[in-house]
C-alpha cells in the first residue's frame, strides 16, 4: 500500500572513530520504525551529501566529537544546496560547545543535541519536525 | 510531459531524479508506477548480477571490491543493496553501504539501500523497478546484493543473470552442500575468507557437489573461485579482478548459448506475474479489509464458524468476474 516512509542518514563527518552514540541513534530511529542508512566512520562531507543523496532522505544527522564540527556540519549543509538537496533536513550532535551553537543554526543546522540528551528528545524532535515528502 | 523530463533526466544520470523516483517505487506511489510504464521499454542493456549469501560472509566487501575492480575498466556500475526490515516496528539498519562509501563522490557509482519491507525472499519487492530505473540510468553493471541468507532466499534468480554465491569456511557439514536452495542457484561460487581454516575442506565439497550434477546448463560448471582476506590487500583485488573477468565470462556464455534468454523470459515472466498479483489482489485485499470483511473472516476463522478454503473461493467467485 501507498505509503511515505521517511528515510533518515546517520553519518560520522571527520576523523574521529568513537561512534558508539551515532549507533545507538540508528537503533533508536531503527527501533522508531525509521529506515536508517549508517554511513560508517571518517566519512568528508562530499561522501555524506552524495550519499544522502543517493539515499533520496529526508533527515542527515551529524555525529561529531572532535571539535571539527563548525567546518564539517555548515560544509554538508552547504553540498546539499549546491546539489538542489536544501530539502533535505540536517541535524547535529556530540560535544559542542553551547557558544558554537548559533553559528551552526545560521549555517543551516536545524537542531543539535549534545551529552545528555535523551534519545526520547530527539526522536520527538524529529517526530514533530521532519514530515514525509510531498 | 513532465514525465518525458524525468526519463530525459535519468538517461542522463541525474541522480536526484532516479533516487526519488526509487523511492516513490518502494513507496508505491501510483505516479512512479506511471513512470515505470515508460521505462520499461528502455531497460534490458545492462548485466545484473546478484551477490547472496549468508550474514557477515563479506558480501558488501566484494561489492566494494568488484566496483573498484569494474571501474578500474571504466564501467559504470548501480549497486542495490538490500537489508531487513523489523517486522515488529517496520525500522531498518541499512548498513551495507557502509563498505561502498569510498565510492559515494564516483559519478560512475550509484549505491542505494533498501529495506526488505517484508518480503521473505531475500530482496525488496522494489528491487526489480529499480533494476529498470539504474539500467536507464546507463549503469552497465548493477549489482543487487541480498540479504544475509540463509537456505532458501532464491528470489536473486528471478532478478539477475548470474548469481554469486558467497561462502565462507566453517558453516557446517557437507550434507549442506547438497541441499535444494541457495546452493542450486550459484553461477559462481565463491569461498570467502579463504585463509581461514576450512577453505580446502569446503572446495572440496563443492566440486563433490558439482561432480554429481548430471548436466550444466550451457556447459557452464559454476566455477569456485576462492577470495582471502581483504586487508591482503594485493591478492584481495587480483581474486577479485579474477571473479569479475568471471562474471563477464558468464555472461558471454548465456548469450552464446542462448540461455541469456531463457534467463530474460524468466525474469519476464516473475515480472508480468507479480504485475498481475499487484493488478488483481491488492484492490481486493483493500476492499475486504477496508470493508471490514476481513476482520469478519478472521474472527469465524478462530472460531471455527469457517474455514480459509471455501472463504477463499467465495471471494474469487464474488470478485473475479
Amino acid at each position: 500500500m501507498t505509503e511515505k516512509r521517511i528515510r533518515i542518514m546517520v553519518a560520522k563527518p571527520g576523523l574521529d572513530g568513537h561512534d558508539r552514540g551515532a549507533r545507538i541513534l540508528a537503533r533508536a530511529f531503527r527501533d522508531a520504525g525509521y529506515e536508517v542508512i549508517y554511513t560508517g566512520v571518517h566519512q568528508t562531507p562530499e561522501q555524506i551529501a552524495a550519499a544522502a543523496i543517493q539515499e533520496d532522505v529526508d533527515l542527515v544527522g551529524l555525529s561529531c566529537l572532535s571539535g571539527a564540527h563548525g567546518y564539517l556540519f555548515p560544509r554538508v549543509v552547504e553540498l546539499l544546496r549546491e546539489k538542489g538537496a536544501e530539502d533535505i533536513t540536517v541535524i547535529g550532535g556530540g560535544i559542542i560547545p553551547d557558544q558554537d551553537f548559533q553559528k551552526l543554526y545560521d549555517a543551516g543546522i536545524k537542531a543539535i543535541f549534545t551529552p545528555g540528551a535523551s534519545l526520547e528528545s530527539i526522536l520527538e524532535w524529529v517526530g514533530a519536525n521532519v514530515k514525509p515528502r510531498d | 510531459m513532465e514525465e518525458s523530463e524525468q526519463l530525459k533526466k535519468i538517461k542522463a544520470g541525474d541522480v536526484r531524479t532516479a533516487s526519488r523516483l526509487i523511492r516513490n517505487l518502494e513507496d508505491e506511489i501510483p505516479e512512479a508506477k506511471n513512470a515505470l510504464k515508460r521505462i520499461f521499454l528502455h531497460t534490458g542493456k545492462a548485466h545484473v548480477v546478484g551477490i547472496t549469501g549468508s550474514p557477515g560472509a563479506g558480501k558488501s566487501t566484494l561489492v566494494d571490491a568488484l566496483i573498484t575492480s569494474y571501474r578500474k575498466k571504466g564501467d559504470t556500475v548501480g549497486v542495490l543493496a538490500v537489508d531487513p526490515t523489523s517486522p515488529f516496528t517496520g525500522g531498518a539498519i541499512l548498513g551495507d553501504r557502509i563498505r561502498m562509501q569510498k565510492h559515494a563522490e564516483d559519478s560512475g557509482v550509484f549505491v542505494r539501500s533498501l529495506a526488505t519491507r517484508g518480503a521473505l525472499g531475500g530482496l525488496s519487492k522494489a528491487v526489480g523497478d529499480a533494476v529498470h530505473v539504474l539500467d536507464v540510468m546507463g549503469k552497465n553493471l548493477i549489482l543487487i546484493e541480498t540479504v544475509g541468507a540463509g537456505q532458501q532466499e532464491v528470489d536473486i534468480i528471478n532478478h539477475s543473470h548470474t548469481v554469486i554465491v558467497v561462502l565462507v569456511p566453517g558453516m557446517g557439514d557437507d550434507i549442506q552442500a547438497i541441499k535444494a536452495g541457495m546452493m542450486e542457484i550459484a553461477d559462481i561460487f565463491v569461498i570467502n575468507k579463504a585463509d581461514r581454516d576450512g577453505a580446502n575442506k569446503l572446495y572440496n565439497e563443492l566440486v563433490a557437489m558439482l561432480n554429481m550434477a548430471h548436466e550444466f546448463p550451457g556447459g557452464w560448471r559454476p566455477p569456485i573461485i576462492k577470495i582471502g582476506n581483504c586487508f591482503d590487500a594485493v591478492s584481495f583485488a587480483q581474486s577479485v579482478d579474477k571473479l569479475a573477468a568471471t562474471v563477464a565470462d558468464h555472461y558471454r556464455c548465456l548469450e552464446e548459448t542462448g540461455l541469456l534468454g531463457d534467463r530474460m523470459k524468466r525474469k519476464a515472466m516473475v515480472e508480468l506475474g507479480e504485475s498481475l498479483r499487484d493488478a488483481i489482489l491488492s484492490p481486493i485485499l483493500k476492499e475486504m479489509t477496508q470493508s471490514g470483511e476481513m476482520d469478519l473472516f478472521v474472527e469465524k476463522l478462530l472460531k471455527k464458524e469457517a474455514d480459509p478454503y471455501t472463504i477463499a473461493e467465495e471471494a474469487a467467485r464474488r470478485y473475479l468476474k
